[in-house]
């Protein structure tokens, strides 16, 4: 097997990945609804006070997108753990940590990427200005990634395990918080004219820790499961 | 040389280590009894009352040591959790499963007596400071550690599972540890350094480190009385676990 090769495994898994998302459109949009309906709850529940919702935004909008992201999780494996595909793509030629990173990144593909477009609109329902929503946009496409390959570990562990759903939740929340605490940090620090160059290293190097060292614990999760 | 590094491995089998486990915990048990009443001693009646803290402060003989463990025993727990995954013994996984309840039972006590010694001394009983907040996660991890374990039928499988998690949470350990300085709030930084003289009283510092050591010598033997359990369960249906009991 040559690096190629497995290019051409990568990208095959990803165009794969995408067009069985198309096929069932609402595992990509429920989500997407979920972190704007939740992001539309916290104005109802706090009052409609601008200044209040323009200090909470960037957290609100932070959490919202966690979640939405972490409910996307479960079918990162679960489909191809049932009609048995991933144990074909755990014997195959090709190294599954390859196959992973390509369904991480197609999963990035489909449930980061959209929040990170849709965000700047509920931002402006929050009153934030456009410096800020920059800085929230940025913030949430450098972060979503690492929510992708460190919920991927998650999604590993708890693959066919009894009450999969809760227990993926209670095992990769915990994971995601320096990422919420960068993220939403940027933009504060931004508002408040401290620069968003120490969050978004911070943030850059957790998407570069998790690329390293992801792809392996979801392999070695994936073949515990498999066993 | 082969000899020994032999007898060593004769321990990774439970029904070796059953044993040995049985007659170290109460040997540990006695040392941490001993040791917790002369730092509860020295404590109470030889560390003197602080100046700007009064007596509100003795909470802290409890509270660094606890501490200190949480995050002492995630280590401890995700080293065997490693060796379990690198060499396939069994024990290491039962090792691991056995510190982990010790090691929330510690994060908690850790969150509640720096609840009971914040109130008076900054009138709250929490600050969303990074080190609380580092330590509520590790609490979160221990709970999902025990959490995924207990969902999972197949000890093995639970083993492994449980194991991969502990070191993708080890990250967290040294974040906990670090955090004073990245994020500089409202909780006082570390007041124990290894590089320059420490900032209190020495009789209080022994205190310190004499209730650090009995909690130690504490999670050791419950750990091994825990395994002990785990592999008595685990093992039930062999022909030494039938003698061993009778």
């Amino acid at each position: 097997m040559t690096s190629s090769s497995w290019r051409s495994v990568f990208a095959a898994v990803v165009r794969r990945e995408i067009a069985l998302a198309m096929q069932q459109k609402g595992d990509v949009l429920t989500p997407l609804f979920f972190f704007v309906i939740v992001a539309s709850l916290f104005p109802l529940g706090v009052g409609p006070e601008a200044p209040l919702l323009l200090r909470m935004a960037p957290g609100v909008l932070w959490v919202g997108a966690l979640l939405a992201a972490m409910l996307s999780l479960q079918r990162l494996f679960a489909a191809d753990h049932a009609d048995g595909s991933l144990e074909q793509m755990a014997i195959s030629g090709t190294p599954l940590a390859v196959i992973v990173m390509a369904k991480v990144l197609a999963h990035f593909l489909l449930s980061g990427l959209p929040l990170v477009l849709i965000a700047p609109v509920l931002g402006i329902q929050f009153g934030l200005d456009a410096r800020s929503l920059g800085v929230l946009t940025l913030s949430l496409l450098l972060g979503t990634p690492t929510l992708s390959l460190v919920g991927g570990i998650g999604a590993a562990l708890t693959l066919g395990v009894r009450g999969g759903g809760v227990l993926l939740s209670l095992l990769t929340l915990p994971l995601y918080i320096p990422v919420l605490i960068f993220g939403a940090g940027a933009v504060e620090a931004d508002a408040a004219g401290l620069g968003v160059g120490a969050h978004f290293s911070l943030m850059g190097a957790l998407l570069l820790l998790s690329g390293l060292f992801a792809p392996f614990a979801i392999t070695t999760a994936l073949r515990i499961s498999l066993e | 040389m082969n000899n020994r590094v032999a007898n060593w491995f004769r321990f990774a089998s439970p029904q070796n280590f059953y044993p040995l486990a049985g007659r170290l915990w109460p040997l540990f048990a006695m040392l941490g009894t001993v040791l917790a009443g002369i730092g509860l001693w020295m404590s109470f009646f030889v560390a003197p009352t602080d100046a700007q803290q009064g007596e509100g402060y003795r909470i802290i003989f409890v509270h660094v040591p606890v501490s200190w463990m949480s995050m002492i025993i995630y280590l401890v727990m995700a080293a065997w959790a490693g060796l379990g995954l690198i060499f396939n013994t069994r024990l290491s996984g039962m090792m691991a499963t056995a510190l982990a309840p010790t090691g929330a039972l510690c994060a908690f006590l850790s969150l509640w007596t720096g609840a009971l010694w914040g109130k008076p001394m900054w009138g709250t009983w929490w600050v969303w400071d990074a080190r609380l907040t580092s330590e509520l996660i590790l609490l979160f991890l221990y709970l999902g550690f025990m959490a995924l374990q207990a969902a999972i039928d197949d000890p093995r499988r639970a083993d492994k599972a449980g194991a991969v998690l502990a070191l993708v949470g080890v990250i967290n350990v040294p974040i906990i540890y670090f955090s004073v300085q990245w994020w500089n709030t409202l909780h006082q930084g570390a007041s124990v350094s290894l590089t320059r003289s420490p900032s209190m009283a020495t009789t209080m510092l022994w205190g310190m480190l004499i209730m650090s050591i009995a909690i130690w010598m504490y999670t050791i033997a419950v750990a091994l009385a825990r395994v002990r359990c785990i592999i008595l369960e685990r093992e039930r249906h062999a022909d030494w676990v039938r003698h061993a009991v009778e």
